[in-house]
């Protein structure tokens, strides 16, 4: 009898690769449940209908080729109620439901999602390198990310900062890497998180100045192998959940939901 | 191997504390190169050894490893400090990036201006008592186990009394309402490794005093 004969067709067949991709103690603990982890379903992002904290994720379940739900908080009360309900461990968002826990802490949310599902590497060597690169996209969109909540006066200054920081820090370690290796992929010849991470941080410094990669040619072939990449590439056309850049209307929108 | 690992920062706690503590409750040797003025920064950044041009940066199994916390994942994975599965690293990651933010917080204490630091010190104490520990103790108490996560020490359990202990140099009382963190707190620092750390003459360092700040600012470039 075939696989799809067998009834293993589509869903089935996805959780159980996903499940025969884990370490033995747990995928022990979850065939046993197979049936549950299908009903489970989706994973389910709890933020505000924006990019912000979230959007890494967004990225990385996309890249994944995971499919998942969204709940918006429109309103201070929706807040409120997910803190008072004890969903939020500490109280913050962004909260994911994925694989029967209520995950916070972005970090921690990325790292597992990776894990899970092969984008962090082969070994300990290999995952320390993806984090180092992690680390760098993080403080990098962290930057843009904060950039509308900072005062008007000192906005055009910070824009100067992260260009340098960009230009001067960040893609030249990032293009060295590249560089030196000759590879496709930033880590292990393989795609990774830190691949992913990647792009999305040149895309977003981007939309701050157009050419800001005007003197990395690796960077620039890198950003149109990587979006070409058929999970990105779809991610990345209209009507994907991609977020765009918060405009005036919403940032006066978060600074309410979050009491800034 | 390639001896031991080697930690280039200035000489105070700042964001490479977090690692001095993990190598040693590992019960890992290592050295200290301290940067003592702006030159040696500039020095360390201008030979290439600095991936971003910042510090924490450890030397250690051939690489030159900086970020925070990919040098303390590594450190947590390799001295099996990170759990036995994927949920379990989960859960010391959720628990790790919240002590994280707290430690955060306590640090940037030292550089708020005379007239703010009242207010910055109640909102600290606010976090922590509100925020953070009830989260720990309730771990605790719901498990009623020894450590936070699987049943053995891991890295959240020696972060966490690190932050606990930060946290009583800002209030001496301030786990007046947390038994089990309390007793969390004397049976962690019971851990032979952990115990050696908490001894004078260890690596541990003491909080930044106020007349260190300027030269601190200085190496850093901060307030310019």
């Amino acid at each position: 009898m075939s696989a799809s004969e067998r009834g293993w067709g589509g869903r089935r067949r996805q959780a159980l690769i996903s499940v025969l991709s884990w370490p033995p103690a747990q995928r022990k603990e979850r065939t046993g449940n197979r049936n549950a982890e299908i009903m489970a379903g989706k994973p389910k992002l709890h933020y505000t209908n924006g990019r912000g904290k979230m959007e890494s994720i967004r990225w990385l379940l996309a890249a994944a080729g995971v499919e998942f739900e969204e709940e918006f908080i429109e309103t201070k009360e929706d807040l409120e109620k997910l803190r008072n309900d004890g969903s939020l461990l500490f109280q913050q968002v962004p909260m994911v439901e994925i694989d029967g826990m209520k995950m916070v802490q972005t970090r921690a949310i990325l790292s597992y999602i990776a894990a899970k599902h092969n984008l962090y590497g082969k070994d300990l060597k290999e995952r320390a390198w993806i984090d180092m690169y992690v680390e760098g996209t993080t403080d990098l969109m962290g930057m843009i990310m904060y950039l509308p909540f900072q005062p008007a006066e000192a906005k055009e200054k910070n824009l100067a900062l992260i260009i340098e920081r960009a230009t001067a820090r960040y893609f030249p370690a990032y293009e060295k890497v590249l560089k030196d290796h000759g590879h496709d992929y930033l880590v292990g010849n393989k795609l990774s998180w830190a691949d992913i991470h990647l792009l999305e941080a040149i895309l977003m410094a981007e939309e701050c100045k157009p050419d800001i990669l005007s003197a990395f040619p690796l960077l620039q072939a890198f950003k149109g192998r990587i979006s070409n990449i058929p999970t990105i590439k779809k991610f990345l056309q209209p009507g994907s959940q991609r977020k765009p850049p918060a405009d005036e209307k919403f940032i006066a929108h978060v600074k309410k939901i979050f009491n800034m | 191997m390639s001896g031991k690992p080697k930690l280039h920062y200035f000489n105070g706690r700042g964001r490479m504390e977090s690692i001095r503590w993990l190598l040693a409750a590992a019960g890992v040797e290592f050295d200290e190169c301290f940067l003592e003025t702006r030159d040696d920064l500039l020095k360390l950044q201008k030979s290439g050894a600095l991936l971003f041009q910042q510090v924490p940066m450890v030397e250690i199994d051939g690489m030159k490893m900086v970020q925070t916390r990919a040098i303390g994942n590594y450190i947590a994975a390799k001295y099996n400090l990170y759990g036995k599965d994927l949920k379990e690293r989960a859960l010391i990651d959720m628990y790790v990036e919240a002590i994280i933010d707290l430690d955060e917080l306590l640090m940037m204490y030292a550089l708020q201006p005379a007239d703010k630091k009242e207010q910055y010190l109640a909102n600290i104490v606010d976090k922590a008592t509100n925020r953070y520990f009830p989260v720990y103790e309730k771990v605790l108490k719901d498990q009623g186990q020894d450590f936070l996560v699987g049943n053995q020490l891991s890295r959240a359990d020696v972060q966490l009394l690190e932050a606990l202990l930060m946290a009583e140099e800002y209030k001496s009382d301030i786990l007046a309402k947390f038994p089990l963190l309390q007793s969390f707190k004397a049976r962690i620092s019971n851990v032979p490794t952990i115990k050696k750390f908490l001894q004078p003459g260890s690596q541990r360092k003491p909080p930044l005093q106020e007349k260190d700040l300027p030269k601190v600012m200085k190496i850093f470039n901060l307030g310019h």
